[in-house]
């Protein structure tokens, strides 16, 4: 009876310490999604102006082309960067884009394609090197903060790859590139999505103003273009680390806000439950006490 | 006195948007000055660069810009940085020691932030 009171009460305390921590991750990932929201606003006036100066270039110089723009035939190789976090604790965040990484793998592979892994976060390291799978290269340390250093990194390796000469031996050049990460599109919706960031479709604005014929540039449109490209690659490649940061965050407070509710749940139950043990106890404590003292006097009145 | 907006914006953040009367900068083909009115144009800026913007005000704006473009259109110019400093947030011993890096990103961040500060290089 003691001994199972002493029970009930470590397994209270014990669960009381794990709220205190999911209910301190739920307070950081609180505070880390506003300031992620805000860095997510902070990159957008750079990324539209890249678009407008995108947009004007494409209007100026019709016959652009540029092998970031150009589908390649018979591509044969494709890389894929999966975008996952470094830390757990929330909840189906890096399942779900896995998932939704093996489905465009998959998909690829039935292409007749190559699949060349690149990944980003320890948890997406993790859970390829587990199954033996070749990672290319991978990135850590940066899930929740990524700086746009992170991503012109990032962008560089991809953009050599992707530009390197073809008919190398072992042929290292990537034909197509794709991103899988996590949108951001509410406090309640995150969605895992596979984007395609090369060849390039340059997202150019609705409202393409009626264009003046004399632009002129310094240097040429075509070496223009050549600098710009890659540079474009990197704002898209930020803004999904932004995003897929902001929504990590959002997974991890909603996954930390029910293991604190069921935290709670659980030292309710256990709480009753040791109640009822103590009143077990006491119950018993005054039955055998009364019945001691009736047995006492039953063999006092025979004597 | 005619005057056009300017985004001065990097990666990161906005850092600074208004109407000015002029912007002095350098573009891969050499210097250039622009005034309200000047025709359409699209350049590239060399990797140390400084841009000057004389706001109407008659303040005069300076920044260091690193892998930066430039797009003018009508009545509106924007600069595009990789990463930009404004003049008053430069530390300018810490830019003096980068400008002898041996690292030519930060070489040339060191370089244009000692520009924009208008120390001798």
């Amino acid at each position: 009876m003691a001994a199972e009171l002493r029970i009930l009460r470590d397994r209270v305390r014990a669960v009381q310490s794990i709220k205190k921590i999911t209910r301190a991750y739920e307070l950081i990932a609180t505070s880390r999604i506003g300031k992620a929201r805000n860095r997510v606003a902070a990159a957008l006036p750079y990324a539209e102006e890249m678009t407008k100066v995108l947009t004007a270039l494409s209007t100026a110089a019709t016959n652009l082309s540029h092998p970031l723009l150009t589908p390649r035939e018979n591509a044969h190789r494709a890389g894929v960067l999966v975008v996952t976090s470094d830390k757990g604790m929330c909840g189906g965040y890096n399942s779900n884009v896995l998932r939704r990484a093996e489905e465009l793998q998959a998909l690829l592979r039935e292409e007749g394609k190559q699949v060349a892994l690149y990944v980003v976060g320890r948890k997406g390291i993790g859970y390829y090197r587990f199954r033996d799978r070749p990672i290319v290269q991978d990135w850590s340390g940066f899930s929740e903060q990524p700086t746009y250093a992170d991503a012109s990194e990032i962008g560089d390796i991809l953009v050599d790859a992707f530009m390197s000469e073809a008919g190398q031996v072992g042929d290292e050049r990537l034909d197509e590139l794709h991103i899988v990460y996590t949108e951001f599109q509410s406090m309640l919706t995150q969605r895992p999505v596979a984007k395609r960031v090369a060849p390039l479709d340059v997202e150019y604005t609705e409202d393409a103003p009626e264009q003046l014929p004399d632009y002129e540039f310094e240097p040429e449109a075509e070496e223009l273009l050549g600098s710009l490209l890659p540079k474009y690659v990197k704002t898209r490649l930020f803004a999904a680390l932004l995003e897929a940061a902001v929504s990590e965050s959002a997974y991890r407070q909603r996954a930390m806000k029910s293991a604190t509710d069921n935290a709670n749940e659980l030292i309710r139950t256990y709480t009753r439950q040791m109640n009822s043990a103590r009143q077990a106890q006491i119950t018993q404590e005054i039955s055998e006490i009364v019945g001691g003292a009736d047995a006492l006097a039953a063999a006092g009145s025979e004597e | 006195m005619a005057e056009m907006t300017v985004e001065l914006v990097a990666v990161e953040r906005r850092l600074w948007s208004g109407q000015a009367t002029a912007v002095f900068t350098r573009t891969t083909e050499g210097d250039i000055g622009i005034l309200p009115r000047h025709i359409p144009l699209l350049g590239e800026l060399v990797p140390d660069c400084v841009v000057r913007i004389d706001q109407t005000d008659g303040e005069r704006l300076m920044a260091a810009v690193q892998g930066g473009f430039l797009s003018v259109t009508g009545e509106r110019v924007s600069i595009l940085a990789e990463t930009a400093q404004l003049a008053d947030e430069i530390d300018v011993e810490q830019a003096r020691t980068d400008a002898a890096s041996d690292d030519e990103a930060v070489r040339n961040r060191g370089v244009s932030q000692l520009r924009a500060t208008e120390q001798s290089v």
